[in-house]
């Protein structure tokens, strides 16, 4: 460790931090005020696309209106992407003549870009067409990270709006919440993004493959494509596809330091300034601080573990004749420790699969941080909309846990936590931790097909199989690597993993905003619970983490614990 | 309260033995399975105990050896008995006091009249709207309402209170209760509930449980309860196949103590104890609530209506200061005052005389001995006094005063009404006294507030809770002894109706109201309130309106059940931390246990560094099972509730049960490993 390297890391974490707040108030002004800034250029715009599409965006939806329109739009996602993968040969834009995509392939990517996952099973280059990209698959990455933020913004609501407000107790509009995000929110942004990755030295090109010769004299054919636009909105909206298979780790993906800074930011962006924006809605700053307190805190202890761990060369090398510095197995060294310490902490916080180092490679206890950032559900500022909405559900569960030792019923923004939002809060945790255990737990011993493409033996293939369950129902993306996932039960396995991890999380997140944003509201008091306060960034943060901590330690204690000791006494996997 | 404070020791050794016999009685599947945490705990003590005995009966060779097997099916048997001996000792302490008050409900004889005539039934064969009769010396049968007659009732088998009190037909003092005793007199009351519904037999099912339903918060942790049971169900039954992939057999015993140990059986098992616990804690105050909702909402209330006459003052207008007029030597007022009061009856007329003896050392005189010729109050004179050889003494209105003495010759002096207007200025009433033609002075009457009560508002604000005075005074008064007694609003010339109106008004804006009355007039609004203390001493609608009844008649007894609701809340949440909590030091004493055989590089994982791994297992079982019994006390006395603010509060709990409750376990299950170990059981 190095202070250039921590250093490096406070540079991203400050301008993270100072971005939040600017951009918190204007994505509020986006979402919950009439006219949103860019609506003299965008608003025009924005009516076309509704009278088109026949939306009313004046109505607002009931929560189970708000989840048919949610499921429905994603259904049709799903169908669609599918459907053009399977006739890719029938149709234009084929120019390497592929066939068509396996069904299962086919259904698992389907899922993975609707569910912004990201999961690739397969190598682009080679399955996909460009057409199948473009039409198939580039649209999700905008479109399931608009869906993130607007249930988000539904559950935001369930808690701040008062009684009365709106009558009857409606949530938001769908539509109007998605077409927003996309038009106000990640378009413009994306495409500025596109044009500082460019200026960097990111490929922007139809032009065809440029054909270089490596130091051994081979001749190899690097592709172009249009890779800045794709990489922006993959960053921004925390979906991680990258366009080139080694992701940001690839120089045309991620060229220099400070592309890597950007690219680092964009994944907490969003998902640090909806903290803000939740304080605005709250009519209380405070209380969105309090969040990305809790939030900020859990990063800066993952990131401090990864970095610290994989300053340490692998344990595994100890005793030889070697000066090494640390575990520099599949990282840049142009990215060095820290930085990729930080990435990769920062794309598994967030629901971003992107990567810029190899994460099989890392040191047991540097793996153990992604994956068990993954496990506390992504809501270290997380995915962008799901990791608010995420961590809001552990907000409802800290305070009815502890809101009862002040002594009175456990009230959130004024509004009483009862049975129904625990017994919804608990089924989101239930949801992850069956789909998590169960796909491992028949991968590792269950089923004989989980382990037959494992390239590693040992505690270190179960991380391997921890990790891809967990990733899929996390919809992070993100792959430990060593696990050839492309046969049917990895295929279907995850697909199914990845639609229950996005869905059946999210209605009930809606469930929750629906029965909340009915209640009354109690003024605060000195007795109130008060969910503004260090104290309770603080009991947030102990129940993320034990929650969390307590579903999959045992598995981790198998995995990378179990490894870390072993490798310690000069054993690999 | 003599009767029941005799129970009130935590645990009473008849209690406990009963207790000890219903706990295995407890293990009644039907009964458990209300409990899933418990009904999981006893899943897998039945698994355990048949994996022992097919080691033991049919040969089957275990993974473990028969002593270990045993030792756990044993301990997580005991983790059941615990939960139930809880529950039991918590609801024994209830049916003590339910019989006690069932063996006054036996045997009366009613004497019911049916058309003129009087006829003898069963106190159990009255309905409701039947007449009886009682005279002295005979238990009121059922509840009701006294039609006819007045008496004085014995109440102490309901209240505890040994003096009488009066009952009489119409107004607000007609209710009487069943099972109590009529000491004088004779009269007919209409029974208002039939056999089996009357209070008694409410509050018989009350305190026993067997009415108790689950309240809504109970509801609420329940499903908690159960989603970390279904969670940790997952982790454990996964982790199975994947020790499996890891080259580990994990036993039967292992997997269930890990599960037993992870769920939350402290405060599942505590959990109906705590609800059972509170109910009677509110009874030792001689409170009965009529749900455990309304004692859980009693801990929510933001809003108390107190009305001031009774509650905040002591309900008359008392003699507090004697005001010479310009050269009046304060003893000749004294003297005067005494004298114009000796034969005035009225609350007001005695006060001044005790004032007078006590501030003055004026012994009183017995007006028929100095040949006083007493002049009573009246409407058109609004003075009342006595004539005394020539002295004319007079004390009444200020104005009255005034014309009298200017009748009389005499002259008011400066000063005179300045100070009446001063006086009724601050909330008070001046009384003018004059001998003959000269104004003496004032007498400063005054609305007294109890003593005591600016101390409880101010706890109440502490804890967040506004007080609001309710009073038919006009506003001048109500806000002067509003700031004297401290409450933090007023509304002043209120009717009946105004109450409902302010309850309205506050819910409406999201608050939780508590309320007293015992007026028939006050049902309603007891009724809408969301915590309505009825007054036992009050009509039976208030009763049947209110959610509450305090035995004592005490107003400010809101202050207490306030606390027993916060108590409640409080403890429920103080157990559920600790126990989730707990988990943390149990994974790091159970999985390197079970790990270490095949990879023993995990041995560092073992901070406790325990005897072995099998001792590490049965040590976190046996204090998982031990914590329970050591916690029953915490959870039927209820957590100590200070109004020091909601956020002092959270971090002092916090400190406590939650960081208090990641350590404690590591060293208890140390403790209980270096006992096995010591024992050489391990």
């Amino acid at each position: 460790m190095t202070f250039a390297g921590w250093f490096s890391i406070l540079v991203c974490l400050l301008l993270i931090l100072a971005l939040t707040k600017p951009f918190g108030i204007y994505l509020y002004r986006v979402f919950e005020t009439e006219r949103p800034p860019l609506a003299p250029i965008l608003g025009g715009l924005e009516r076309w696309v509704y009278r088109l599409s026949g939306v009313d965006p004046s109505k607002e939806h009931h929560w189970t209106e708000y989840a048919r329109a949610l499921l429905a739009f994603s259904l049709f996602g799903v169908l669609i992407t599918h459907f053009i993968q399977r006739v890719q040969h029938l149709l234009p834009l084929n120019p390497a003549g592929l066939g068509p995509v396996a069904p299962d392939l086919a259904f698992n990517t389907a899922v993975s870009f609707t569910t912004n996952t990201n999961w690739q099973s397969y190598a682009g280059e080679s399955t996909m067409s460009t057409i199948t990209q473009m039409a198939g698959l580039t649209w999700h990455n905008f479109l399931s990270a608009a869906c993130g933020v607007a249930v988000a913004l539904a559950l935001a609501r369930g808690f701040t709006r008062q009684r009365g407000q709106t009558v009857p107790a409606t949530i938001g509009n769908f539509w109007v919440d998605v077409t927003r995000c996309l038009l106000h929110v990640l378009l413009p942004i994306s495409f500025l993004f596109a044009l500082a990755l460019v200026q960097q030295g990111v490929p922007q090109t139809f032009a065809p493959n440029t054909a270089a010769t490596t130091l051994e004299g081979a001749k190899q054919a690097i592709p172009l494509g249009p890779v800045a636009s794709q990489e922006s909105i993959k960053m921004l909206g925390t979906n991680g596809g990258g366009y080139y298979n080694a992701n940001s780790a690839h120089p045309f993906e991620n060229p220099t330091p400070f592309s890597n800074l950007l690219e680092m930011i964009s994944i907490f962006a969003i998902a640090a300034a909806l903290t803000y924006t939740y304080g605005l809605m709250a009519r209380n700053s405070r209380e969105g601080w309090a969040i990305f307190w809790a939030m900020a805190c859990l990063c800066v202890a993952g990131v401090s573990v990864c970095y610290w761990a994989e300053s340490k060369p692998n344990p595994a090398l100890a005793g030889l004749p070697l000066t090494v510095e640390g575990n520099l197995e599949g990282k840049e060294v142009r990215f060095g420790f820290a930085a990729t310490a930080l990435f990769a902490t920062l794309a598994t916080d967030a629901s971003c699969g992107a990567v810029n180092g190899m994460h099989d490679s890392f040191n047991p206890l540097g793996g153990l941080v992604p994956l068990l950032n993954i496990q506390l559900g992504e809501v270290v500022f997380g995915g962008v909309g799901s990791g608010l909405y995420g961590m809001l559900v552990f907000v409802v569960l800290s305070v009815f846990i502890a809101g009862l030792m002040v002594g009175r019923t456990p009230e959130l923004l004024g509004k009483k936590i009862e049975a129904k939002e625990v017994k919804l809060a608990v089924l989101y945790c239930l949801v992850f931790c069956v789909a998590v255990l169960g796909m491992t737990a028949a991968a590792a011993a269950v089923l004989p097909h989980g382990t037959s493409t494992l390239n590693n033996a040992g505690p270190h293939g179960l991380s391997e199989i921890l990790y891809a369950a967990s990733s899929a129902a996390g919809n992070n993306g993100s792959a430990f690597a060593g696990l050839g996932a492309n046969t049917l039960f990895w295929n279907v396995g995850l697909a199914v993993l990845m639609w229950l991890g996005r869905f059946w999380m999210m209605i009930p997140v809606l469930g929750i905003a629906g029965s909340m944003v009915g209640k009354k509201t109690r003024p605060p008091g000195p007795g109130t619970f008060p969910t503004d306060i260090p104290l309770f960034t603080a009991l947030l943060i102990g129940v993320v983490a034990i929650v969390g901590a307590l579903t999959f330690f045992p598995a981790l204690c198998l995995g990378p614990l179990v490894e870390h000791f072993v490798a310690l006494h000069g054993k690999v996997y | 309260m003599s009767t029941r404070s005799g129970s009130s020791s935590l645990f009473d050794r008849a209690i406990l033995r009963q207790a000890a016999l219903d706990a295995a009685k407890k293990l009644d599947p039907r009964g458990l399975f209300r409990n899933p945490v418990m009904f999981v705990v006893a899943i897998g003590a039945v698994l355990v105990t048949v994996e022992f005995l097919r080691g033991v009966l049919a040969g089957v060779p275990g993974s473990e050896p028969a002593w270990y097997t045993a030792n756990i099916a044993l301990w997580l048997w005991f983790t059941v008995l615990f939960a139930n001996f809880a529950e039991a000792v918590a609801e024994g302490r209830g049916k003590a006091q339910a019989a006690a008050l069932r063996r006054m409900r036996t045997e009366t004889v009613a004497r019911r009249l049916t058309g003129g005539r009087e006829e003898s039934v069963p106190a159990s064969e009255l309905e409701k709207g039947d007449t009886v009769v009682v005279e002295a010396g005979q238990l009121i049968p059922g509840d009701g309402e006294i039609v006819e007659g007045i008496a004085c009732v014995d109440e102490s088998a309901i209240t505890g209170e040994s003096a009488p009190v009066i009952r009489e037909s119409g107004g607000d003092r007609s209710s009487v209760t069943g099972g109590t005793k009529v000491l004088s007199d004779r009269i007919v009351v209409r029974i208002g509930a039939s056999a089996g519904e009357s209070f008694l037999d409410r509050m018989i099912a009350l305190v026993e449980g067997a009415a108790r339903q689950k309240t809504p918060n109970e509801i609420a942790l329940h499903i908690l309860l159960v989603g970390m049971t279904l969670i940790f169900l997952t982790a454990c039954v996964t982790l199975v196949p994947l020790a499996l992939y890891s080259g580990i057999r994990l036993s039967m015993t292992s997997v269930v103590s890990l599960l037993v140990c992870l769920i939350p059986t402290t405060i599942g098992g505590l959990l109906s104890a705590i609800g059972i616990a509170g109910m009677d804690r509110l009874l030792q105050k001689n409170v009965v609530a009529m749900s455990g909702r309304a004692v859980e909402a009693a801990g929510d209330v933001d809003t108390l209506l107190l009305d001031k006459t009774g509650t905040i003052t002591l309900g008359n207008r008392l003699a507090t200061e004697l005001i010479p007029c310009g050269d009046v030597r304060v003893g000749d007022l004294a003297d005067a005052a005494q004298l114009a009061s000796l034969a005035d009856e009225t609350p007001e007329g005695r006060s001044i005389v005790v004032l007078v003896k006590d501030r003055y050392h004026l012994r009183a005189r017995n007006i028929h001995e100095i040949a006083a010729h007493f002049v009573p109050f009246s409407a058109q004179t609004r003075m009342s006094g006595c004539d005394l050889d020539e002295r004319k003494i007079r004390k009444g209105a200020v104005d009255a005063i005034a014309v009298w003495v200017k009748e009389a010759g005499g002259t008011v002096p400066d000063g005179f009404l300045e100070t009446a207007g001063k006086i009724g200025d601050t909330g008070g009433t001046p009384l003018g006294v004059a001998d003959g033609n000269r104004v003496l002075g004032i007498i400063h009457l005054k609305d007294v507030v109890k003593e005591g009560i600016a101390e409880r508002f101010a706890r109440f604000r502490m804890m967040g809770i506004r007080t609001v005075m309710i009073t038919g005074d006009n506003p001048r008064t109500a806000q002067a002894i509003a700031r004297e007694a401290g409450v933090d609003d007023f509304v002043a010339e209120a009717t009946p109706e105004s109450k409902l109106r302010i309850i309205r008004n506050e819910q409406a804006g999201g608050k939780l109201v508590a309320m007293t009355g015992d007026g028939s007039n006050d049902a309603p609004a007891l009724a809408q309130a969301d915590v309505g203390v009825a007054m036992n001493s009050g009509t039976q609608v208030a009763k049947e309106a209110g959610n509450m009844v305090d035995l004592d008649s005490n107003p400010t007894k809101l202050l207490e059940v306030v606390e027993v609701g916060k108590q409640l809340l409080m403890t429920r949440g103080v157990l559920t931390t600790f126990s989730i909590a707990n988990d943390v030091a149990k994974y790091f004493a159970i999985l390197p246990a079970v790990f270490v055989a095949a990879f023993p590089e995990i041995a560092p994982l073992d901070v406790m560094s325990l005897a072995s791994p099998r001792s590490a297992i049965l040590s976190a079982v046996i204090f998982n099972a031990i914590v329970i019994i050591l916690l029953i006390p915490l959870s039927l006395r209820g957590v100590e509730y200070r109004p020091i603010g909601a956020a002092a509060l959270l971090r002092r709990s916090l400190l406590l049960y939650g960081v208090g409750g990641v350590v404690a376990p590591f060293i208890g299950i140390k403790a209980v490993d270096l006992v096995l170990a010591a024992v050489g059981l391990v």
